[in-house]
């Protein structure tokens, strides 16, 4: 090897070790670009002082002040009720039609599934207005569903849970899907050779089988639930508010740190949810990279 | 009914799909009808609607006042998609460069950002970018970098800033899928026939990942067409986009008609994006 050639070679060496370097950084920066807001709303939660630029001293008093609010705690407790009571109506019709459409063909087959997926690509404002009419126009109207929950009392109007409804169908049919897609069905084969009938076969194999991915996707629509924000805002009616329906009408009015702490409960709780669901993944044995929540 | 249902695996598909299929023509297909009707019927005084044709109101999402607002809604969009693309395409590629065992770690750590919530995250930004309370004019000024406040915010900049951070996670994930796929021995192979960085990247790497990119886009483009919420609270009440305006004619100008008529317009595009995506696809024979 001749020296122009081996000087070649080490501009090369050098040249890909900056590379690197160059990506490395981006690396962090993009990752520090996505924590640091985050990091700083809850940093200032935490603030002495009302303002959320200016850092005066710790104290825990927004907590306190949090907790106070009636309002607040009120619709702590509707964004829950909500989130409990859509998720199991739209994990049970999820996960039907998912085996519904993984497992047996029919006409009307195609049609069925391009509805199922307009919910998710359609953007919540058109899905919000959409429903906004249609409650008006056919008299369901936004009649409160009056209920004790947890000893608290509640007023939750029946078009917002229908709406939730609406969106999370399609969430729970596609992680249920995909599970089915990959599941093996040898074992089921087996029980049917060993003269199991099709129901005990299913309630034997193939639902435990599944529950990874029903609980999965039951779990992706209790965080879809309890994020809304645009959809439930116009499909409940004038009085009903949801956690984030509350912070929004509390950031119109002006920002201090409370907001910061009411976000901060927040994301405490998408968090452990973040992370039940990966507990969840992990005991289904399944090691799939993480797509979009599901 | 057991015996008839063991003979006919069709008709227990059906019965399968029937309570979702319902509740989802009752609740999502006929309302989308209803809004596809609405926009052709007259309004009424508070809201609702008088039952008479008419085309006007299509007319007047034409009207340079609401039509210019829709052009730019369009204009922002694509904004946050290519930017979203510039900043996530590096870091897709960043994470493919890291060790096999760590990259879930880091999707994983992409995707929390995105896991809560969206209308927080903008929040966030609000503190940050205010005019004369935001934390970084604040710190500027104080740090005597900047004289007068920089204009972060009530304006587009702050809008796509938004929509760029609350979307930037959905960009990355199919193009980091699309790379951690890519064959590596095309890499060398181009290599040893000396392709120089910049080729290996035209020629193949890019070829390659073109899938993860056109799905990536779609996942960026589609939301912030239709964003409410980032406009409503970093646009300051004065850049708005044309979700705001479709909520206006429903909350404040009870002009329901025409707002149905906003949406369709919103709604006809998204579709003609999903669709030449899905053509593209079948015509590159990739998996949308």
């Amino acid at each position: 090897m001749n020296d122009a050639n081996r000087s070649h070679d080490r501009l090369a060496r050098w040249r890909a070790s900056l590379g690197g370097w160059i990506l490395s950084g981006y690396g962090v920066l993009a990752y520090l670009f996505l924590y640091l807001p985050i990091v700083i709303l809850v940093v200032f939660s935490f603030n002495d002082s009302r303002s959320t630029s200016q850092w005066q001293g710790f104290t825990v008093d927004w907590y306190y002040a949090m907790f106070d609010d009636r309002q607040i705690i009120l619709s702590l407790w509707n964004s829950f009720f909500l989130a409990v009571v859509s998720t199991i109506i739209a994990t049970v019709l999820g996960t039907l039609i998912a085996l519904g459409l993984e497992r047996y063909s029919f006409r009307g087959k195609t049609a069925v599934d391009s509805m199922l997926y307009l919910p998710v690509i359609i953007p919540d404002i058109a899905m919000a207005i959409m429903l906004l009419i249609f409650f008006n126009l056919s008299g369901i109207g936004f009649q409160p569903w009056k209920v004790q929950f947890f000893g608290v009392k509640l007023a939750v109007p029946y078009s917002v849970i229908i709406a939730h409804v609406a969106f999370n169908i399609s969430f729970v049919a596609i992680v249920v899907r995909a599970r089915l897609a990959q599941m093996d069905r040898t074992l089921e084969e087996a029980a049917q050779d060993l003269y199991a009938n099709s129901w005990r076969t299913f309630r034997r194999i193939t639902l435990p089988m599944l529950m990874p991915g029903i609980i999965g996707g039951a779990l992706l629509a209790f965080t879809l639930s309890l994020d809304d924000f645009v959809i439930t805002f116009f499909t409940s009616g004038a009085g009903f508010n949801t956690l984030p329906v509350r912070v929004f009408g509390m950031i119109k009015k002006g920002v201090t740190p409370k907001i910061n702490a009411v976000s901060t409960l927040m994301l405490v709780v998408s968090l452990s949810l973040v992370f039940l669901s990966i507990i969840m993944r992990r005991r289904g044995g399944d090691d799939e990279p993480i797509q979009f929540g599901f | 009914m057991e015996q008839v249902l063991r003979r006919n695996p069709a008709l227990r598909g059906w019965l399968l799909v029937l309570p979702a299929a319902v509740f989802l023509i009752i609740f999502f297909m006929i309302p989308l009808l209803i809004v596809f009707v609405y926009s052709f019927l007259e309004r009424g005084t508070y809201g609702g609607v008088i039952w008479q044709f008419t085309l006007e109101n299509l007319a007047r999402t034409f009207d340079p006042l609401y039509f210019s607002t829709f052009l730019r809604s369009v204009y922002i969009a694509i904004l946050t998609t290519l930017i979203s693309l510039l900043l996530g395409y590096p870091l897709a590629y960043f994470i493919t460069t890291r060790p096999a065992h760590q990259r879930n770690l880091y999707v994983l750590a992409l995707m929390i950002p995105f896991w809560t919530n969206f209308l927080i995250r903008t929040y966030a930004w609000l503190t940050l970018l205010r005019t004369h309370t935001g934390l970084i004019n604040v710190s500027l000024t104080s740090l005597g970098i900047i004289e007068k406040p920089l204009p972060l915010f009530g304006n587009d900049f702050a809008i796509v800033l938004g929509l760029v951070y609350g979307w930037l996670p959905v960009m990355v994930l199919p193009i980091y899928a699309a790379l951690e796929r890519l064959d590596k021995s095309l890499i060398e192979a181009a290599q040893d026939l000396y392709a120089s960085g910049a080729q290996v990247f035209r020629r193949v790497i890019w070829p390659l990942s073109l899938p993860g990119v056109v799905a990536g886009s779609m996942l960026v483009f589609i939301p912030s067409l239709g964003a409410f919420v980032t406009p409503a609270i970093l646009g300051g009440g004065k850049s708005l986009m044309i979700g705001n305006i479709i909520s206006n004619q429903f909350l404040a100008a009870h002009d329901w008609p025409f707002g149905s008529a906003l949406s369709m317009l919103m709604m006809i595009v998204m579709l003609l994006a999903t669709l030449i995506y899905f053509r593209w696809a079948l015509r590159e024979g990739v998996q949308p």
